[in-house]
């Protein structure tokens, strides 16, 4: 049966479901729980946060400390051990708190965890999932904002998944528990409270299927995880003036459904790619090339990427709004590719 | 304090009284939804940064967290500004494009207001080596909470400090949680202090909610430091009255130890020590403290009537040399 959930309440609920139905599975995170050292003496102490954001929030009473596991601030240490651990025989599914935050763990996420299957010939597998935290609009500056969807996209060995509705959320967190690689699991701070049909027994979503997420013939706009909101928001005003956009959401980067983009280019002849990344090296860049390669003669118009600047995100609100891609900067984009590709015509009428 | 004269006492409670008075009026807009994004204040570490940094010389180096006001303060960062950088304006410290958690001033050699944990102890280290490398007697501190001692960064920083006897001075404000990590769960040695011994660092635990004892040993760590013995790790005890950030319900702390750490409160504590010597009175105190009331009230009106940045500042700064080349990768189509 399926329930209206928050995506926050969709992954709890696949937390729960996953390690309801594996006691090999632990968590690993910085105050995943909250209270650790105090709760004994203090009961109120414990679960004190569930997680920054509250999405592991009730895991502890369930589960206990021994399956959830507050760490030190140590992300080398607890991300190390999380691939250990896996290889022990464990599931551990850790968080790092902000995606910011993955600079101090990162070689055991490039060099080891990523790399142990390849470099050994194939002769293990490292099953972690890593979960954490994206994305600009809570005036939390430059360190506590970023996206870096491209940073793990271009890694080989890691997968990256990154939901953008409930149902998505749940169905890939239980994907990604399940798959037998290391699997980045994206959640954009300002999609927890995003709401929608989610259903309650437990379902996965197969890696590298795009969602449609709205059906147009005119345009297609591929958005990157929260820029699907505004793509579709942009493809409601747009619509307005008779302008039917194709809203596509990748959901996953790594493996990434490349069929469904050239398809659905090969429709509309048009594409523009949302995303909240700097420009350069980015999932925008990564989709365009693959356009550019594969679907160049579909395409009536450049391809147009609508990203945030080349700089770090600012705190100032002004600022920051100012950053993060807006609806009205999409419509303007397909605006400008609809009138450009009515231009070639043109002059190919005329030729 | 004995050889402490009036206008040093009088100095070191203005600065106590101003990172209290600024910080309570942070928690009260951030309890009213009236300033953006996260802040962390320093209510009841005032003792720390007010006992270590009116030491420094205007030379020496500095590194911070993202609890950053009460160093800033300390340093001499004008109210003003920083409640501008609080509310993102363009006259804040840093133009509004760092907020709370990077409100420091480079000019007055604070290299950042780091929002990584541990992330400012080796750029610490760095700024000492460099300072003695070209000759420089001048020394660098870094601040971290005792969560910091995990990661990778707090270790190889010490490491790098000793094997080159990089001049730093690495402060723990050790405020008994890693956001609501107890300490007794997250560190097995006894103290921070013990963990130096290891990297050949000398290292003391202090009071750091007594002013003087935080001076003292501050003092008796940074004159053998400028004479080349090296880096000195200092502990202060301290404790955290308001939550890892503000809007944090704080549900792990026991009411108890709360009211414990309150009666050691670093401000009455020294309104306690001076006024039974004899060497302020109450009336003083109070003048002061009214009086920086009224500093903090003008600083934050101030800010709240500041403009905006310009929206050039979004990718301005970015880079120091090819600016325009580089802001942009390719112009807009």
């Amino acid at each position: 049966m399926a329930r209206i959930l928050t995506i926050k309440d969709a992954l709890n609920e696949a937390l729960h479901q996953a390690m309801e139905a594996n006691d090999r599975i632990i968590l690993f995170g910085e105050d995943i729980a909250g209270g650790a050292g105090r709760d004994e003496a203090y009961p109120p102490a414990a679960d004190a946060w569930g997680g920054p954001f509250g999405v592991t929030k009730g895991l502890l009473p369930r589960f206990g400390r021994r399956r959830v596991i507050d760490t030190a601030i140590a992300e080398t240490g607890f991300i190390g051990a999380s691939i250990g651990a896996a290889l022990a025989g464990l599931r551990p599914v850790s968080e790092i708190m902000y995606v910011d935050f993955i600079g101090t763990s990162f070689d055991q996420l490039l060099n080891e965890a990523a790399k142990l299957r390849y470099v050994y010939g194939g002769k293990v597998s490292v099953p972690i999932v890593v979960r954490t935290v994206t994305g600009a609009g809570f005036r939390a500056a430059a360190e506590h904002s970023q996206t870096l969807y491209s940073i793990y996209t271009h890694v080989p060995g890691l997968k990256v998944v990154a939901p953008a509705f409930p149902d998505d959320a749940k169905g890939l967190l239980l994907e990604a528990i399940d798959d037998p690689d290391p699997v980045i699991f994206m959640e954009h701070k300002r999609l927890y409270m995003v709401t929608g049909e989610v259903p309650e027994e437990p379902y996965r979503i197969p890696f590298g299927q795009a969602r449609i997420c709205r059906p147009g013939r005119d345009v297609t706009i591929v958005g990157i995880q929260k820029m699907v909101h505004t793509a579709l928001d942009a493809a409601e005003q747009l619509a307005t003036e008779g302008i039917e956009a194709e809203v596509i959401d990748p959901r996953t980067y790594s493996p990434l459904d490349t069929a469904t983009i050239l398809e659905s280019v090969a429709r509309t002849h048009r594409l523009v790619i949302v995303d909240e990344s700097h420009p350069r090296c980015s999932l925008a860049t990564d989709i365009s090339a693959l356009v550019a390669e594969r679907g160049f003669h579909d395409l009536h118009a450049p391809i147009r990427m609508v990203t945030a600047p080349h700089a770090p995100v600012p705190f100032s609100p002004v600022l920051e709004d100012a950053y993060v891609p807006q609806p009205t900067v999409v419509v303007s984009a397909v605006q400008g590719l609809l009138s450009q590709s009515d231009d070639a015509r043109a002059r190919l009428s005329k030729s | 304090m004995d050889e402490l004269d009036e206008v040093t006492l009088a100095g070191l409670w203005r600065t106590m009284a101003r990172i209290r008075r600024f910080d309570e009026r942070v928690s009260e807009l951030a309890a009213a939804d009236a300033i953006p994004g996260y802040a962390h204040t320093y209510s009841g570490e005032e003792a720390v940064a007010s006992g270590v940094i009116p030491l420094l010389r205007e030379d020496d180096w500095l590194t911070s967290t993202y609890r950053n006001h009460g160093h800033s303060i300390a340093r001499g960062v004008p109210l003003a500004a920083l409640a501008s950088e609080l509310h993102g304006r363009a006259d804040g410290v840093c133009g509004g494009k760092g907020g709370s958690m990077h409100a420091v001033d480079q000019s007055l050699r604070m290299i950042g207001g780091m929002g990584i944990v541990a992330g400012g102890l080796p750029v610490a280290a760095g700024a000492a080596f460099g300072s003695a490398f070209l000759g420089g007697d001048q020394v660098a501190v870094a601040f971290f909470g005792d969560g910091a001692v995990h990661e990778g960064a707090w270790h190889e920083a010490l490491d790098f400090a000793a094997m080159f006897r990089a001049p730093v001075l690495f402060v723990c404000e050790n405020n008994l949680y890693a956001e609501t990590t107890a300490v007794d769960y997250h560190l097995r040695t006894h103290s921070v202090a013990e963990m130096a011994g290891p990297y050949g660092i000398p290292a003391v635990t202090v009071d750091g909610m007594d002013l003087f004892a935080v001076r003292t040993a501050t003092q008796g760590a940074l004159g053998p430091m400028r004479d080349g013995t090296g880096p000195f790790l200092l502990e202060a005890m301290t404790y955290r009255y308001g939550g890892q950030y503000e809007g944090d319900t704080q549900t792990y702390k026991p009411p108890s130890e709360t009211e414990y750490w309150r009666s050691r409160d670093p401000l009455q504590s020294f309104r306690r020590t001076v006024t039974s010597a004899g060497r302020m009175t109450d009336a003083q105190l109070d003048d002061i403290d009214a009086r920086v009331q009224a500093e903090v009230d003008a600083a934050f009106h101030k800010a709240e009537q500041a403009p905006w940045p310009d929206l050039s500042a979004l990718t301005s700064d970015v880079y120091a040399s090819y600016q325009e080349e580089a802001r942009q990768p390719w112009p807009a189509s």
